[in-house]
């Protein structure tokens, strides 16, 4: 199941060319890009692992991609994203963040329902990725991953 | 922002995940078809060409002398004019590499020249933004193991793009001290200049002499520079220019008289020692504006916007350099120590 979230979650993959678009984009706008990646896409992990510093004071997005790529290159089987932080007075947010990485192949979530008390039910979303340990958890497909970008 | 080519019409449906053809790399456009090979194209009608003559003709009225410099330029400038024209009818062209070093005594103009070298490159097409990062030895070595490559490459990161200025690039390297971590950022720095040489130009300025031990001692750097520009000195007309063109914009001007005494002034200060160029010229004229200034307000009265903006005979012959020029021991008659630079 492909995992959609942020900015461009309606669109296909963004290859490489289209992402350094959207950081000189980002850049243009004198926002500061960020890289995160992480192994564990659950819809309210918003806390991915931050890949390096908040990049202040970038001009051109070649700087960027280039952690965008090493991060991929580094953390094959993860998802990379790319946040774009405007620190604007007012605003003072996250203005743009989209996917920028995944693995090869995502097994997707199943959904869990816990019966409690009086017959009530709760639902919870599990990946099906997450009952791996960490870093192993999209292993089998470590090698086709990165490719995507084209 | 993203120029997809329309997909095929596929009413409702949605996007199916990798059905669609990931679009052409938007960030390079489609090359137009190249031109027949008899076709022809006229240099001086050329869009990019007379931008460039523009360009040139501006930096040649901002910067007095340096021949060689502006020589140099030019040729980059019509070499990438040429590089476009190539383009259009499919010859093969490789980005040239940029990277330069900046020679020269003190206060020729190098990091004056460096900074408008960024907007230069960018007009002419060659940089994508054309911002300076200037940096000297503090930005890009660290203070322990492991601290100058992330420090390195965060410079290099802010400067893709743009023009990376090191100046007094032979602080990086210190070769009394072998545990220095200069020799890393040296590294960092070689590595990112030959694999981005289209993302950033790097500019190394100092002073000629120390340059060339740099150089000698890092013969990886010398060979990976394209363009060893040396600045010349300045002629006695040339800096009398330059010292017209920094009264005019800070609006002040001489009256004939001291027009006169300042040209004095210069051929004086000229064969002292410690003359640096335009830098001696500058601080001369400060020093001009001070004795104007003190002039004004001791003789008290009323002044007029012409007071305010004539540096009279008497503020110029007021200097130090007179003295010793005249008198020849003048400065310790003075009391003043030998080592204090005339003015």
């Amino acid at each position: 199941m492909r995992i959609t979230q942020g900015t461009f979650s309606y669109l296909p993959d963004l290859t490489d060319g289209e992402i350094s678009a959207q950081l000189g984009y980002a850049l243009g706008r004198g926002w500061a890009v960020a890289v995160e990646f992480t192994d564990d896409p659950h819809p309210r992990n918003v806390l991915w692992e931050m890949w390096g510093l908040p990049m202040f004071g970038l001009a051109d997005p070649e700087g960027a991609m280039q952690e965008v790529l090493a991060c991929r290159a580094q953390y094959p089987g993860h998802y990379v994203r790319v946040s774009a932080y405007d620190a604007s007075l007012g605003r003072q947010t996250t203005a743009l963040s989209f996917i920028a990485g995944r693995p090869a192949a995502e097994p997707g979530f199943r959904l869990d329902r816990q019966e409690t008390t009086d017959r009530r039910l709760r639902y919870s979303l599990h990946p099906y990725a997450a009952d791996r340990p960490r870093e192993e958890r999209y292993a089998e497909n470590s090698e086709q991953n990165g490719t995507q970008g084209g | 922002m993203n120029q997809r080519p329309e997909p095929a019409p596929r009413g409702f449906a949605m996007p199916r995940p990798g059905t669609v053809q990931p679009a052409p790399d938007c960030a390079n456009g489609a090359e137009p078809a190249p031109l027949p090979a008899d076709a022809t194209v006229d240099l001086g009608s050329q869009e990019q060409a007379l931008r460039i003559s523009a360009l040139l003709g501006r930096l040649d009225a901002e910067f007095i002398g340096l021949a060689p410099v502006k020589d140099r330029v030019r040729e980059i400038a019509a070499l990438l004019l040429v590089d476009r024209l190539r383009q259009g009818y499919g010859l093969a062209g490789s980005r040239p590499s940029l990277h330069m070093s900046f020679t020269g005594s003190p206060g020729t103009g190098k990091t004056t020249l460096a900074t408008h070298m960024g907007e230069l490159l960018r007009e002419l097409g060659y940089l994508r933004t054309g911002q300076l990062v200037s940096v000297t030895r503090d930005d890009l070595v660290g203070q322990y193991v492991g601290h100058t490559a992330p420090k390195t490459k965060e410079v290099l990161k802010r400067a893709m793009g743009g023009v990376l200025l090191i100046d007094e690039a032979y602080y990086l390297y210190r070769p009394e001290n072998e545990r220095d971590y200069g020799q890393e950022a040296i590294e960092i720095l070689l590595q990112v200049m030959e694999a981005h040489r289209g993302d950033l130009v790097v500019i190394l300025a100092g002073y000629a002499d120390r340059m060339e031990v740099f150089f000698r001692s890092n013969p990886g750097m010398a060979s990976r520079i394209a363009h060893h520009i040396d600045f010349p000195d300045f002629t006695r007309g040339e800096l009398l220019q330059i010292a017209d063109t920094m009264l005019e914009r800070e609006e002040y001007r001489m009256s004939p008289e001291a027009r006169e005494a300042f040209a004095e002034y210069v051929s004086l200060r000229m064969a002292q020692p410690r003359f640096a160029n335009a830098r001696s010229i500058r601080n001369a004229i400060d020093r001009l504006r001070l004795r104007q200034a003190r002039r004004l307000v001791a003789a008290g009265g009323v002044v007029a916007r012409d007071d305010l903006m004539e540096i009279s005979a008497a503020d110029v012959r007021a200097s130090r350099v007179f003295l010793a020029g005249v008198a020849g021991s003048g400065l310790t008659e003075r009391g003043l120590a030998p080592h204090i630079p005339a003015g």
